[in-house]
């Protein structure tokens, strides 16, 4: 602003109006037309990332704060009962490990036998959101992780209890999770029963996923476990996504109308894992 | 002229405010009224001090604003660059307007401003349909008054100091 003469700063100077508004707007349709097609504008995006970084972290600060006094003010009582819980909560998920290391090995026994890759455990990191999208028509997230924490493009995201989204945009050091329930998002999916293939789409409600491709006479029930294949190469196989809670058949209508509740709680998560499939963790 | 530069800063850090609460997480029966922030801001500065924040700095909040939010980068750009333009266009009239009639000039804009991203969504084939998208017009113009005021308080204090 050094430089500035008084005149500089009177309306009317420079270029006109309206040619600013020309260039602008010339720049706007561009940078649209740009970043509609595919990853042109990846490292623009990137570094905008980081710019409005502080802008997140201010947004997330009294939530952290509140985090911090929660656990930090908590009474000596309230930490034993907690303890207690995740105690017992432990032991069950140690019982049921153990299950699973028998079953697993006995997987990987079978699979050498049928002479297929052997799954490998996925590694992940526990990653927290920072803010959520205010359009009502998308489910987008940002998350506190990104290409730092070695996170990529297409990663899944689950929670406790199923797959979440995948990350649609990369910071350097938060991202934006577009979640299964976007209206843009579609998983691949088969049914745990009977393998039966199909693909979940999001509805911009966060409780329904529509299975849009599934022929009447699909052997399809309600309660059926929706698991992703892994077909499509960005969500890794066998992770829950969503349970059929309704099905109606029209034979007027070429497919049956399938909806599926989402395992993962899209609405109240607050820390999401990563995962990097085949990565094997480091215990 | 040293007047006229000591707003800039109180003009970034309402800015910044204002982005701030666009993304700030708030309970879902709310969340769809919540206002159009930056529209609001970008109008008052646009209106208030024409000289000192113009199309550039409205198009560098629609930049943030889309970075922010996810949408496509220029689609807030431009939505907020256009109704800049009309009100820098228009601004000696709308500053001497009646309170009300200001507020419903406000309207008129933050509606253009609207109708604009959804035009973008629409061109860019999002999902569109829906009365949730044209509440914070409603809202927006509702906090105009309230919002200069206190701008405008904060403006004088500033001045003092």
């Amino acid at each position: 602003m050094a430089g500035l003469k008084p005149t500089d700063v009177l309306p009317g100077r420079g270029p006109a109006l309206g040619t600013r508004l020309f260039l602008l707007l010339a720049c706007s349709i561009l940078l649209m037309v740009l970043d509609s097609r595919e990853d042109y504008l990846q490292y623009i995006h990137s570094k905008l990332n980081i710019v409005v970084y502080p802008i997140q972290a201010a947004v997330d600060l009294p939530f952290a704060l509140a985090d911090w006094a929660s656990t930090s003010l908590a009474s000596r009582r309230q930490l034993l009962a907690e303890n207690r819980d995740l105690r017992r909560q432990q032991l069950r998920s140690d019982a049921s490990v153990q299950k699973m290391i028998a079953i697993e090995a006995e997987n990987a026994r079978l699979r050498a036998l049928m002479d297929t890759a052997a799954l490998m455990t996925d590694r992940t990191m526990v990653t927290e959101i920072m803010a959520i999208d205010l359009n009502p028509y998308r489910r987008l997230l940002t998350i506190n992780k990104g290409s730092s924490a070695g996170a990529y493009r297409g990663q899944a995201l689950v929670d406790a209890f199923g797959i979440v989204g995948q990350i649609s945009d990369l910071g350097p050091l938060s991202s934006q999770v577009l979640l299964i329930s976007d209206p843009e998002h579609a998983v691949p999916v088969e049914i745990n029963r009977n393998g039966l293939r199909t693909i979940a789409v999001g509805t911009g409600d966060a409780q329904i996923l529509n299975l849009p491709f599934l022929p009447n006479n699909a052997d399809i029930r309600l309660g059926d476990l929706l698991v992703t294949s892994g077909l499509g190469g960005v969500f890794p196989a066998g992770y829950p996504v969503a349970e059929v809670n309704q099905i109606e058949v029209n034979p007027s209508q070429p497919f049956a109308h399938v909806e599926a509740a989402p395992a993962a709680e899209l609405d109240k998560v607050r820390e999401l894992l990563l995962i990097w499939p085949g990565d094997v963790q480091d215990q | 002229m040293k007047p006229v530069y000591r707003f800039d800063g109180f003009i970034f850090a309402s800015l910044i405010a204002g982005l701030i609460l666009t993304i700030m997480p708030l309970p879902d029966a709310i969340n769809a009224w919540r206002p159009a922030w930056p529209a609001m801001l970008v109008l008052y500065w646009t209106l208030h001090k024409p000289e000192r924040f113009g199309l550039l700095g409205a198009w560098l909040v629609g930049i943030a604003m889309d970075t922010l939010t996810g949408t496509l980068l220029g689609q807030h750009a431009l939505a907020l660059m256009v109704i800049a333009f009309i009100n820098l266009k228009l601004h000696l009239r709308i500053r001497v307007f009646p309170k009300g009639q200001q507020a419903l000039a406000i309207l008129m804009l933050v509606l253009v401003y609207e109708f604009l991203l959804f035009w973008v969504d629409g061109v860019a084939g999002f999902a569109t349909s829906g009365i949730a998208r044209w509440l914070p017009v409603l809202s927006s113009a509702a906090l105009w008054l309230p919002v200069a005021a206190l701008l405008k308080g904060a403006m004088v204090l500033a001045r003092r100091a």
